[in-house]
């Protein structure tokens, strides 16, 4: 058959074009925060052991964690922490059938997206 | 299982067997860690980077060695949940995703364990 309409029709969903739905967004976001914490995790574990050990070498990790990248780590990992927080609260709320229209789900992807930034500044001006 | 009817044997557990139980699981250890993150954090927090007195000071107070304790025993089975299914999501290699499920469920309890140690000797030794 001729393809009379040919280089005129609709290309979507194109990959070179094609861009994530902020739904898609914060999903993979909650994943990748989760795994990013392991990090944290790790570091947290080993300060906790380092403290238990003794105070010499707990000056040795405490001063590696408050370095420029172990505040930078644990910077990142606190918003990640806000942020799988408050999406995950809003997975739990999924999960009862609720909130799942899809003007509610782009209308709650910007306040879990704005409000993990605003509680990660807030924490910080708490802690410090 | 000879007695039973196909239709019994397989109620209830799906592709994988188990059912819903890791899916129910991760949803318990999540509800778990929203108070124990709030309790855990901020102590941590102002602990961090004060020195050992005020490290050993927090931790040996009973509260704060609980919340501690129970923060990391939840934050690591969630873990552990949680990169489990990761591993099965994105890795098809049968031997790699085999030898990736061992070692994340054993240096999660490793892991989850050595934290939880160390806050008791903090506690019991202050």
């Amino acid at each position: 058959m001729a393809d009379v309409n040919r280089g005129n029709r609709p290309l979507s969903p194109h990959l070179q074009v094609y861009r994530l739905p902020l739904a898609a967004i914060t999903s993979i976001l909650n994943r990748i925060t989760g795994v990013g914490m392991t990090l944290a995790a790790v570091l947290i574990v080993w300060w906790f052991a380092a403290g238990a050990f003794s105070a010499e070498y707990f000056a040795t990790v405490d001063g590696l964690l408050t370095s420029w990248i172990g505040n930078l780590i644990l910077f990142g990992s606190l918003w990640a922490l806000w942020y799988h927080m408050l999406n995950s609260i809003r997975h739990l709320i999924w999960d009862t059938g609720r909130m799942m229209d899809v003007e509610i789900v782009e209308k709650s992807s910007y306040v879990v997206l704005g409000a993990s930034v605003v509680m990660t500044l807030v924490t910080v001006i708490i802690v410090i | 299982m000879g007695y039973r009817t196909d239709y019994a044997r397989v109620h209830g557990h799906g592709a994988a067997g188990e059912g819903v139980g890791h899916w129910w699981s991760q949803r318990l250890t999540s509800i778990a860690l929203v108070p124990l993150t709030l309790l855990f954090i901020f102590p941590f927090g102002r602990a961090l980077g004060n020195g050992h007195e005020a490290f050993v000071a927090t931790y040996s107070n009973l509260w704060h060695a609980l919340v501690a304790v129970l923060f990391m025993a939840a934050a690591f089975a969630h873990l552990m949940q949680g990169l489990q299914v990761v591993i099965e999501d994105y890795v098809s290699t049968k031997g790699l995703r085999t030898a990736l499920l061992i070692a994340n469920t054993l240096l999660c309890w490793a892991l989850g364990i050595a934290g939880i140690l160390s806050v008791a000797t903090v506690l019991f030794s202050a």
